[in-house]
């Protein structure tokens, strides 16, 4: 159940090379960390090991076979602002209900109160819509989750919330996490090992 | 001395709900802060806890549902909505959030240029430029062309020309590099140290330490407690307030625990001490009445049986 990215490279049109010969190899229920100054293409490695994109050289492997371009993702991202990534035309038990039906027990670990069901997305606050977002990318299937800059608008006690119910979860499961944070000290905290792009 | 001085400040907002009924919510309550010449003030909490509306009750910039009652005075004389709209850019200053306020059709020099109060705006806007090392061609550049770190040495640089006397920063750092970040933060020390006042509102406590002298912990809409920077730290003994307690301890370097449950809505607040309902020291009196800020140990706080 590895996760591998095989000497990846990837550039934008004819711009200089993002990053080249990158491999990264994770296992189930390990915790990783990508480091580097921004511009370095941390988030255009993420994408690229969730499928949103494809690298111009190399290969991301799920299980040592291509990832599937069909179906239920087993590589999921939650990024940085929640605001962007839900329909905000939509009820939270849409959006949450939206890619499959998380159970009670997922929704109390990650402190999704019931009531907030009802709402719009403007109507929570940021460290209650990011919770949305993590239950969302953890359905049944998800392997491994990658985690961007997750945590980081958020205060110091919805950061640890979110991520004591993430590491739970992720211990339960066997899921693999990889962490993309500027906060040394968060990386320090979580990661089993942090790889520098 | 204060140069800016809210007292008691409540801010609510009217809202229509099913069958064009009317609710207050109040966002904002009983809140209190001070800004001195040549003093940082963080403002720490989670979102939603009253900070950028702070920022924008104080600036006059509130939408036109909001109702707001309180003090709010600048050297010494009421802060009116005529004097805010006539301080706003001029003598108080906001560093925003988000790089969309600069305006998308202008050339980036001329922008700033517009800020500066009196002599030759051309050169007050190079020499800005330069001290924050943008160069000459960035003046000519529309804002699209600007990287996120420049797009905000923009920002820094229009407050700087202005010649405010208080600069208020909303969130200005968050998921930027280290290194970036603490050259944001180094100008508002210099800010500062040229005897502005400055207001950084941030919900990241360890950013904010770098350069501040005090600390305001919100929650709820309210301030929780007033203190010096240097309390924050160890396993917070020094601290006051039961919350900034666990703000602190839930930082990945301290314990990296939590409490439980979240911060009440504005439609749902508890009765008595709005952090009651997550407080381990809590005791049927804490339900009685919202506490009053107190002085303790050089500091403020909202809490009956703080020590
Ligand atoms: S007043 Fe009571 S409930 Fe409120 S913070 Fe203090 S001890 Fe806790």
């Amino acid at each position: 159940m590895q996760l591998k990215a095989n000497d990846i490279g990837f550039r934008y049109e004819n711009g200089p090379w993002l990053f080249r010969g990158v491999n990264l190899c994770i296992e189930p229920g390990e915790v990783v960390g990508i480091a580097g100054p921004s511009g370095r293409g941390k988030t255009t490695l993420c994408r690229i090991l969730s499928s949103y994109e494809t690298p111009l050289e190399g290969s991301v492997t799920f299980n040592d076979a291509p990832l599937p371009d069909k179906g239920y993702h087993p590589v999921q991202m939650v990024l940085q602002h929640p605001e962007k990534a839900v329909n905000s035309r939509w009820k939270m038990h849409s959006i949450l209900n939206e890619g499959y039906h998380p159970d009670e027990e997922l929704l109390e670990i990650l402190g999704i109160e019931q009531e907030w069901l009802t709402r719009w997305p403007h109507e929570l606050s940021g460290g209650e819509l990011q919770r949305f977002c993590v239950a969302r990318a953890l359905g049944p299937n998800t392997r491994f989750l990658i985690a961007d800059e997750m945590t980081t608008m958020l205060d110091a006690i919805t950061q640890a919330q979110i991520w004591q119910a993430v590491m739970e979860i992720a211990q339960k499961r066997e899921m693999g996490i990889i962490v993309v944070t500027h906060e040394a000290k968060l990386m320090q905290r979580l990661c089993d090992r942090v790889i520098e792009l | 001395m204060s140069i800016l001085e809210v007292n008691h400040l409540s801010v609510s907002f009217k809202q229509y709900t099913a069958g064009l009924k009317q609710s207050h919510h109040k966002v904002i309550s009983d809140l209190n802060v001070n800004l001195e010449a040549g003093e940082i003030l963080a403002v720490v909490g989670a979102s939603g806890s009253g900070k950028s509306l702070l920022a924008h009750a104080i600036l006059g910039i509130l939408p036109a549902n909001a109702s707001v009652s309180g003090v709010m005075t600048y050297e010494g004389e009421e802060l009116t909505p005529a004097r805010q709209k006539a301080l706003r850019g001029k003598e108080i200053a906001l560093v925003p959030q988000s790089v969309n306020y600069l305006d998308p059709l202008m050339k980036v020099g001329k922008q700033v240029r517009t800020s500066v109060q009196t002599g030759d705006a051309v050169q007050a806007q190079r020499r800005v430029f330069e001290r924050f090392r943008l160069g000459r061609e960035v003046e000519r550049m529309y804002p699209f062309q600007l990287s996120g770190g420049m797009a905000r040495r923009t920002l820094l640089s229009t407050a700087m020309v202005s010649g405010a006397k208080v600069i208020i920063a909303d969130e200005p750092t968050p998921g930027l590099d280290p290194v970036v970040i603490k050259e944001a933060l180094s100008h508002f020390r210099e800010f500062a140290n040229q005897g502005c006042a400055v207001m950084l509102i941030t919900h990241d406590i360890e950013s904010a330490l770098q350069i501040a002298d005090k600390i305001a912990v919100f929650y709820a809409g309210t301030t929780v407690e007033i203190a010096k920077a240097e309390d924050f730290a160890g396993q917070g003994e020094a601290i006051r307030h039961p919350y900034s307690k666990a703000l602190w301890r839930a930082l990945p370097q301290n314990d990296f625990v939590p409490i439980t449950g979240s911060q009440p809505h504005p439609s749902a607040l508890p009765p008595g001490c709005l952090f009651a309902p997550r407080c381990a020291m809590a005791t049927p009196e804490c339900l009685q009445a919202q506490p009053e800020m107190r002085p303790l140990r050089d500091g403020m706080v909202r809490c009956i049986h703080a020590t």
